[in-house]
């Protein structure tokens, strides 16, 4: 019954955005206010029926409705109850009713808090928003229904991958698709100031904080990814260039490079059609990642539903949408004359090279991603472009972006000089020179990147601090320092998390140790600085699971440092093994134990790997978040979120 | 009742079935690695830049596949035999194709994958460059004067 009401909610749903993707698009045309008007109440109600109908999906997991045919094949009655609930996005229909879901949730947000905007920008906004949601609910009710039932229910379900039972997984898509939707709503203030034929430093105000929410929530899904993929998947690797995970990096990229765009349209009325490039092609990037999840073109670990209908009605949508977008830019974009002149030397032309190096590395991780498919459709070459490509190609982008953001975030607006600005980061060069230094007389190999890793590194962290340190005048600085807008605190922020995940992705990938080798019961063995001993293997029963767990000790010096318990488990449902390694998290370095097969003599293959600074890279990016959410908490997008009631009254009915 | 017992004793069975089948081995296994400890760390460097071809996107030195592992003693045995770094991989390429490279590389069209980014850079910064001349010259006046409507929403915004 609940499962026909939320079927039925669905397809309300469906409905209320049709017509919120038309009336107030003729409205706001037409300047009929009443016409306008419909969008709000629209979006919120379409926001609730898809709510609703989510709600009832969620539901039918969580009391394992196996009459329902996703259910059976997604679900098992002795799954434990996180993975039930987080079994509702863990497949393809469910995840996309979880990606509509939050299409309808940023409008019926923008609908609450745009009271600031002018009316017919509103409408507009609203109704292009209901038009990417009227495409996803038709994708959804004609390609992927998510509530068909089965005819004989059976007596229990297939459960869930088990590398998806996972409390890291568990919510890594729902952030990851805040961030992939979260940008549609950049896209439609895109296209609603196209139509309008008007951007202004009021629209870049309106368009970033929507846009820096998306970036907060993709960098917190992108790191939750990685970290999933660090601790459960056996050997510590924490980023791929896997297809799927270019997918989620492109809008990444794209999302930083508008949110700093954004800023000079805000605060210097240029770069104007640029951004709204930006925000158009960062919301495609995030429907070529959907694209490439679903469609099969590219085999990758994450692929589901490689269903080439779903394929083509998505790659219709995407070139509906991103072709449309990029027809009506090309019609309009000489109506955004900039208004702003600066300096070459100028902090605008320093988010220019932030958003060059950011574009185009962007665009060298998609030709790498699509090379494959280019090559072998029009080449006929069956080729591979695996990580080492973009090892090297994508890197030397990161290190200038690194070289030179410490002084371009330093540039004065309008015109600077360059020397100026280098002499006041003289000390911070000098201790990231020394600390580089140091690095390479302390370590035993000939390899630069971790010297290397920590100059640059520390260059951009010290860089940031000495930032703000500047920015709070000569006397009583901390008191200043405190009082400094918020927005200055996240830039700091946001900027030290990148200093430091560059510092930490360097520092493991030079100073990582391995060790490989049969470990016998009770006999230790020395891997770097420790000494580990396999004291016993046994064998346990988890709720879902069969386990064979390793208990081993490890001391350093002869003093004890941890006990770890690595594991092999089998999902006898799902018939699939999983390694379960074992870490010791500490604050410079990561030990991370797998136990591997039984050997014929009782002994039993171990890998152990010593990752320094492991923790580092994760820690970075929640800096890098919490820089985003400092900013979004910052007083001048609360005063233009406050200043909404009064126009709202004082604007007369046309 | 009795489909239900019969049910569960059968899930019981499949159970520990699921608990004797062996696990899939880890990737590189001690059995493998070679004695000398320079050709070792040459064959890891190696096999980072081969793609198991049974898997998805992953290197033969990740890989717990078996074609991996075998790809892994293959390439071993050319490097014991005493093969260059370029020699073991032109001998593996030419059994598995140049789809066993993850460093594609930069012969015949593939040049335009290796320099798409350069390209684009210096394209990027040819028209960065002349946008930022063109806005260090604009005349000063370009900075028009807010619009009535525009003064009036400013101020309100001002008083709040």
């Amino acid at each position: 019954m609940i499962t026909e009401l939320g079927h039925f909610a669905l397809i309300l749903a469906f409905m209320i955005a049709i017509v919120q993707a038309v009336i107030p698009l003729i409205g706001a045309h037409k300047r009929w206010p009443g016409w306008m008007a419909v969008a709000e109440p629209a979006a919120q109600a379409q926001f609730l029926f898809t709510a609703f109908s989510f709600g009832a999906l969620m539901w039918a997991f969580i009391t394992s409705d196996f009459s329902l045919k996703l259910v059976t094949l997604n679900s098992h009655s002795a799954k434990p109850m996180l993975y039930k609930i987080s079994g509702t996005w863990g497949n393809h229909e469910g995840s996309m009713l979880l990606w509509v879901l939050i299409v309808s949730l940023f409008g019926a947000l923008a609908s609450v808090f745009g009271g600031g905007l002018p009316p017919t920008l509103k409408a507009r906004v609203l109704s292009v928003q209901a038009a990417i949601g009227v495409a996803f609910f038709a994708f959804i009710l004609f390609t992927s229904n998510p509530f068909l039932r089965l005819t004989v229910p059976p007596f229990d379900g297939q459960d869930l991958n088990p590398l998806l039972q996972d409390p890291g997984l568990a919510f890594h898509p729902p952030f990851l698709y805040l961030g992939y939707v979260g940008l549609s709503m950049a896209f439609s203030f895109a296209v609603a100031a196209l139509i309008e034929g008007r951007i202004d430093a009021a629209w870049g105000r309106w368009v970033r904080p929507w846009t820096l929410a998306a970036w907060i929530f993709l960098t917190i899904g992108i790191a939750l990814g990685s970290w999933w993929a660090y601790y459960e998947l056996g050997w510590g690797g924490f980023w791929f260039w896997d297809p799927v995970e270019n997918a989620s990096f492109m809008p990444w990229l794209l999302a930083a490079a508008l949110l700093h765009s954004a800023i000079v349209v805000e605060k210097r009325e240029s770069l104007k059609s640029w951004t709204i490039l930006l925000a158009i092609l960062a919301f495609g990037f995030s429907l070529i990642g959907t694209f490439i999840v679903r469609s099969g073109v590219i085999t990758s670990v994450h692929a589901f539903a490689n269903d080439p209908e779903r394929g083509v009605f998505i790659l219709f949508i995407l070139a509906f949408f991103t072709g449309g977008a990029l027809t009506l830019f090309a019609a309009r974009a000489q109506a955004m004359e900039a208004k702003g002149v600066f300096g070459v030397i100028s902090r605008e032309s320093a988010l220019l090279a932030n958003n060059i190096l950011l574009a185009v590395s962007c665009f060298v991780v998609f030709f790498g991603t699509i090379w494959p498919i280019v090559a072998e459709m029009l080449l006929d070459r069956k080729l591979s472009v695996g990580p080492p490509f973009f090892n090297s190609a994508f890197t030397p982008f990161m290190v200038v972006l690194g070289l030179l953001l410490p002084v371009g975030a330093m540039l004065p607006w309008k015109r600077g000089r360059i020397g100026r600005t280098a002499w006041q980061l003289r000390y911070v060069f000098v201790l990231a020179v020394s600390l580089g230094v140091l690095a390479w007389a302390m370590q035993t190999g000939r390899s630069a990147l971790g010297p290397v890793g920590l100059f640059l590194g520390s260059w951009v962290v010290f860089g940031a601090l000495a930032d703000l340190w500047m920015r709070s005048g000569k006397s009583g600085r901390l008191q200043r320092m405190l009082r400094l807008p918020r927005a200055d605190w996240g830039k700091a922020t946001a900027h030290a998390g990148l200093g430091v995940t560059i510092f930490a992705i360097a520092g493991l990938t030079a100073w990582e140790q391995e060790d490989i080798r049969v470990a016998r019961i009770g006999e230790p063995f020395e891997v770097g600085a420790f000494s580990l001993v396999l004291q016993d293997v046994t064998r346990e029963q988890g709720p879902n699971y069969f386990t064979t767990k390793g208990r081993v000790e490890v001391t350093r010096n002869g003093r004890p440092e941890a006990v770890m318990f690595p594991e092999k488990r089998d999902y006898p449902v799902a018939k699939m093994p999983t390694t379960e390694a074992a870490i010791d998290y500490r604050v410079t370095r990561d030990l991370y134990v797998v136990l591997g097969d039984q050997q014929a003599d009782g002994s039993w293959t171990m890998r152990t790997y010593i990752k320094p600074f492991a923790n580092w890279i994760w820690a970075g990016s929640i800096l890098m978040a919490l820089g985003g959410l400092l900013s979004l908490s910052d007083r001048r997008f609360r005063v233009a979120a406050g200043a909404r009631k009064t126009p709202a009254a004082g604007v007369p009915a046309e | 009742m009795k489909r239900m017992r019969f049910l569960i004793v059968a899930l019981a069975a499949l159970m520990a079935a699921a608990l004797f089948t062996p696990a899939p081995a880890l990737a590189v296994e001690p059995d493998e690695i070679l004695a000398d400890p320079a050709l070792e760390a040459r064959a890891r460097e190696l096999s980072k830049d081969l793609r198991c071809l049974v898997c998805r996107n992953e290197s033969i030195d990740e890989s717990n596949a078996e074609l991996a592992r075998d790809l892994r003693v293959l390439l071993r045995e050319r490097l014991v035999a005493g093969d260059s770094d370029r020699q073991a991989m032109e001998f593996i390429v030419a059994r598995y194709g140049e789809y066993v490279l993850l460093r594609p590389t930069t012969s015949g069209a593939n040049w335009l994958l290796w320099a798409a980014g350069p390209l684009m850079l210096l394209a990027a910064l040819v028209i960065a460059v002349f946008y930022v001349r063109g806005r260090s010259r604009a005349p000063k006046t370009a900075e028009t004067v807010l619009s009535a409507e525009e003064q009036d929403r400013l101020r309100k915004i001002l008083e709040d």
